[in-house]
């Protein structure tokens, strides 16, 4: 799916967190939301998945006009900076949830339900931890349950929330490759957040540089890195 | 990627305290439950059963104390639950959303606990008594509120509302909102969100704060004393009852009465404490990660 954000701006009270922004996001790219914290990029990221909807704009989903599309019919598969794993559930039902949620005419069968989940378990390579609470599992794992939940649902695009920011540095490593194979296997339009320029320039097909509420630059990491549009990026992107 | 996090983390002593001033501290904590807490009640049961069980039993069986007993549980019955939801409504409105009058709403929610539960009664006597403009509309529609049931219903709700909203809205505002977006996200409506979400993180919160407001609702006293009137078998509830017979120096059936009362209460802590150890593993294991 691609997607087309035109002139988004978004105000809290008088407060801007975005001033007007467009971006087009080709379908089945990488792309890395990259700035500093205040920036602006969680809250377009946001408005993507539906959490937030914009003071003025659009958002295009393969042309259509989405701006006013509820969170539920975006179906977009969204990992949160903390996971925000059902503490109450095991890994499974964590899983299963999105397809139990169906209405019950697209809902699958309860075996259909636990193939798609094992599937998915063992994309992750996680296929052993089905009946664990997300309580006793590593920071790391939480990350890819996090990811098999999102991708449960058959998701039109993959939208993550600084899904490496609470992992050390190896487990970064690991699970930065992770996700470009994901990425690449399910040719899912995936857009993620990151403070960390390294991870974006490596990770992402498109760095989209944010600074204060506005886009500085979009482009290739090459790109960025040999003709950076302003200061900010040039700093930014030097660190 | 085999590292498992270990759920239990062993405390390692951190206090330097001599052992002689740990003892001192914990003894004379133990000292004040015993004569604070402890002792009362066990003079409570004593006195209830002075003179026997049989006499004790006898003062328990009097028409009077049946329709006390019958009453307290029925309006522990409606007030509680009620008081439950409206709890659940007011936490999730003040911890997941923000609008205007927010902190005015959270002192309202307050405003019982800082109310004389007399004033409280006081209050809704003049609201809907017979010299007020509502009243004088209830009397001419045949409804009856002052010195009646609803009266006392409306007083136990009033007196007991903040015990679940004190309770949630803490543990409520500690989760944040994340789980529910996250449900969100996968296609849940608001409904099943809050059904299979928020409702089981906050279980073990709500249960206590329902124990506490039905512990709070059956005991209530100067708030019902003022608007049931203190029938006789009509509208005295148990803490009333006890009074009465006490005043008449009854003191055996009303102690009996008060060993009732105080075993009700005590039944419903050993709930919550059976609760908790039988759901132990459970607990632990969904403890905030």
């Amino acid at each position: 799916m691609f997607v087309e954000i035109e002139e988004i701006a978004k105000e809290f009270g008088t407060e801007r967190a975005l001033h007007p922004v467009s971006l087009s996001i080709p379908s089945g790219a990488l792309i890395a939301l990259l700035g500093p914290s205040g920036s602006g990029k969680t809250t377009l990221l946001r408005i993507l998945a539906g959490l937030e909807f914009p003071t003025s704009g659009r958002v295009l989903f393969d042309g259509t006009d989405a701006t006013g599309m509820s969170v539920q019919e975006r179906r977009a598969g969204f990992v949160f900076q903390h996971y925000a794993l059902f503490r109450h559930m095991t890994v499974f039902e964590n899983v299963a949830y999105g397809l139990r949620a169906r209405k019950r005419h697209e809902r699958p069968t309860g075996a259909e339900i636990g193939r798609r989940v094992n599937r998915l378990l063992d994309l992750i390579q996680l296929p052993d931890i089905g009946s664990r609470y997300p309580s006793q599992l590593s920071g790391g794992q939480r990350q890819r349950v996090a990811l098999a939940r999102a991708l449960a649902i058959e998701p039109r695009m993959l939208l993550l929330d600084e899904p490496f920011g609470a992992l050390d540095a190896k487990v970064r490593k690991e699970l930065r490759q992770g996700l470009r194979e994901i990425h690449d296997t399910t040719g899912l339009t995936t857009v993620f957040v990151t403070h960390d320029q390294e991870e974006a320039m490596e990770l992402a097909d498109l760095v989209v540089v944010m600074s204060m509420g506005r886009i500085e630059q979009v482009g290739k990491p090459s790109d960025i890195r040999a003709n950076p549009a302003s200061d900010f990026v040039r700093s930014f992107t030097a660190a | 990627m085999s590292d498992v996090a270990h759920s239990v983390h062993r405390a390692t002593p951190v206090t330097t305290e001599p052992r002689l001033t740990r003892r001192i501290l914990t003894g004379t904590v133990v000292a004040l439950v015993a004569v604070l807490l402890f002792a009362p009640l066990i003079a409570v049961f004593a006195e209830a059963l002075r003179e026997g069980w049989a006499a004790s039993l006898e003062g328990l069986s009097s028409p009077d104390a049946h329709a006390a007993i019958r009453l307290t549980l029925i309006v522990a019955a409606i007030a509680v639950p009620l008081n439950a939801v409206f709890g659940i409504a007011a936490a999730w409105a003040i911890t997941k959303f923000d609008f205007r009058g927010k902190a005015f709403l959270i002192t309202l929610i307050d405003l019982p606990f800082s109310v004389s539960p007399v004033v409280a009664g006081l209050a809704l006597v003049l609201l809907f008594g017979a010299n007020s403009w509502l009243g004088a509309w209830l009397i001419a529609h045949d409804l009856k509120i002052v010195f009646a049931f609803p009266g006392i219903i409306l007083a136990t709700m009033f007196v007991t509302f903040p015990f679940v909203a004190r309770e949630l809205i803490p543990v409520m505002m500690e989760q944040g909102r994340a789980e529910e977006e996250a449900a969100l996200t996968l296609g849940a409506s608001g409904w099943r969100t809050f059904f299979t979400v928020t409702l089981p993180n906050i279980r073990w919160a709500l249960l206590y704060g329902v124990l506490l407001c039905n512990a709070r609702a059956m005991g209530e006293f100067g708030a019902v004393a003022v608007i049931s009137g203190k029938i006789r078998g009509e509208t005295t509830t148990m803490p009333i009852m006890i009074e009465m017979l006490y005043n008449e120096y009854l003191s055996v059936a009303a102690f009996s009465l008060a060993a009732a009362l105080a075993l009700l209460a005590l039944v419903t802590l050993f709930l919550k404490s059976l609760l908790e150890w039988r759901y132990a593993d459970l607990l632990a294991a969904t403890r905030r990660h």
